[in-house]
């Protein structure tokens, strides 16, 4: 029994891309599954699309300043989802505010995108994710960014569950639904900022949204589907890796492609039941 | 001794005063109803003294402490958020099996932990929120119309229960409530609200009072009837005959 033979597996396992873009996948798939749920019961779907959507116009930022890529889209996903969240208190028409965001924000970004030459040769990277070309680093920041927003949800997790329930019961148990709610917002944005990679910006609703719509028929209590839309949303990765490379498709709208049959299968059983 | 009190109490959303002067106070172990029609302030004087809302002026005396038990007043589970009793019970505070199976039992709900929330019944739901409630052991439960969608002996039941808890746990009960004849003959003392509080009292001296007779109108003939023919155990009257003799007197 040696200590550096294992070392030397993961080694040379990081060095196939495929390993790499699987291993991408499951981390964003760790964190959207219960961020996902908790967007499901909440009904915060538009709220996904405008701070991912955002994002584009975050990554456009980043590059005109020298930036990092990750920081930028961060930046702007936070200050859209801290927006979003600010008007839902306000009592603003959400639906049509949130069209309104969320269009918006793409549409400017994809103008913002069109001044950097460089960016306008691989703008569908970010548009669709890159999943196939991560690197060791992007590795290292998503799970990272993944393990930062299951410790805040699993820190905030009862908290959370019960002022999305409802929030007077929140309030008079001593919980503030606003301080919840600006947990949520920081780790949407978050996993924007990480996804962005993986399935790109006008899928990482998706990722949040399928997994967790698929987990619902499956389970009987809050903490099971969380469990089970990141594993569905890890099965879909590799499902949709598997295809992607059979078929020749692109891989983040593969990966979504397998959740959604996962969603389907989910339907179907919870129909019979 | 007082668990709760508000002194002067004025809460303002808006531009509207919804609550103006209101001085109340509640004791242990007594059954208080807030009464009153929409929009009179009934839901915003107990989110006040819960904390919720903040006073615009005037201000909440709570006993050091307090442990307060609170059943909302529209609580839907949505569809989309599996949840099992047994969970909902635990939220947010983790209770035991046997702590959680001995509140159903005391609602009179018993072996329902597997069942999902949004299965149950109307009755059933309202009784599982009570359970919930008195799992912190609450010394005042605050009740915002607890029987909102209940038919009549599903409320009669509940009221029933409510006075129960008290007779067991010695818990102080708030409740608010727009329907007037069950939970009148429920209640030790009645405050009736229109903004500002009207009336308090006994249930005899508040359905006798003319402030409330205005608040409430016509419509309160038959309920007060109603009361009359609880407490009074007058046997087989008719309506009318109840109708008549109140106009009388």
């Amino acid at each position: 029994m040696t200590t550096i033979m294992p070392i030397t597996i993961t080694n040379t396992m990081l060095d196939d891309f495929l390993t790499r873009a699987a291993l991408a996948g499951i981390g964003v798939s760790l964190a959207t599954g219960p961020l996902g749920s908790f967007v499901v019961w909440r009904r915060m779907a538009y709220f996904g699309d405008a701070t991912s959507h955002a994002a584009i116009l975050g990554v456009a930022l980043a590059l005109a300043t020298d930036l990092p890529v990750g920081l930028g889209t961060l930046v702007v996903a936070l200050a859209m989802a801290a927006t979003v969240s600010t008007l839902a208190t306000k009592g603003w028409a959400m639906d049509t505010t949130l069209g309104v965001l969320a269009h918006s924000a793409l549409a400017a970004g994809l103008v913002a995108v069109s001044f950097i030459p460089s960016v306008r040769t691989d703008l569908s990277a970010y548009l669709f994710g890159d999943i196939l070309a991560v690197s060791r680093m992007d590795l290292a920041y998503i799970w990272g960014g993944a393990a930062l927003v299951l410790g805040l949800l699993g820190w905030r997790w009862s908290a959370l569950l019960t002022a999305t329930l409802n929030p007077d019961l929140a309030h008079a148990s001593g919980i503030n639904p606003d301080r919840e709610r600006l947990v949520l917002t920081l780790a949407l944005a978050v996993v924007v900022a990480v996804a962005i990679k993986v399935v790109g910006a006008l899928l990482i609703a998706a990722m949040l949204i399928i997994p967790a719509a698929a987990a619902r028929g499956v389970t009987r209590t809050p903490e099971g589907m969380a469990g089970a839309a990141s594993l569905i949303g890890a099965l879909a990765t590799i499902a949709g890796l598997w295809g992607s490379l059979r078929w020749d498709t692109p891989a983040g709208p593969s990966i979504i492609v397998a959740a959604t049959f996962a969603f389907a299968l989910s339907a179907a059983a919870a129909r019979r039941v | 001794m007082t668990l709760i009190a508000a002194e002067n109490l004025s809460v303002r959303m808006g531009h509207t005063d919804v609550l103006q002067g209101v001085t109340l106070s509640i004791k242990p172990a007594e059954i208080v109803t807030i009464l009153g029609p929409n929009g009179s302030g009934k839901s915003t004087l107990l989110r006040a003294l819960l904390g919720i809302v903040p006073p615009s002026s005037g201000r909440i005396l709570r006993q050091a402490a307090l442990r307060v038990g609170y059943v909302p007043q529209r609580l839907t589970i949505d569809r989309s958020l599996p949840m099992t009793v047994r969970r909902f019970l635990s939220l947010p505070t983790r209770c035991t099996d046997a702590a959680a199976t001995a509140a159903l039992l005391r609602v009179g709900l018993p072996g329902v932990e597997t069942r999902q929330m949004a299965d149950l019944s109307g009755g059933q739901f309202q009784r599982v929120l009570l359970a919930r409630a008195l799992l912190s052991d609450p010394q005042l439960l605050v009740l915002d119309e607890p029987t909102q969608g209940l038919d009549q002996p599903g409320e009669a039941a509940f009221y029933r229960l409510i006075a129960e808890v008290r007779e067991t746990t010695g818990a102080a009960i708030l409740m608010v409530s727009h329907d007037l004849h069950v939970v009148m003959a429920a209640s030790d003392r009645v405050i009736c609200l229109n903004g500002h509080i009207c009336c308090e009292g006994t249930p005899r001296v508040v359905s006798n009072a003319p402030e409330y007779r205005a608040l409430f109108g016509l419509g309160t003939q038959g309920a007060l009837a109603l009361y009359q023919h609880e407490h009074d155990h007058t046997h087989d009257h008719d309506h009318a005959h109840h109708d008549h003799e109140h106009h009388a007197g």
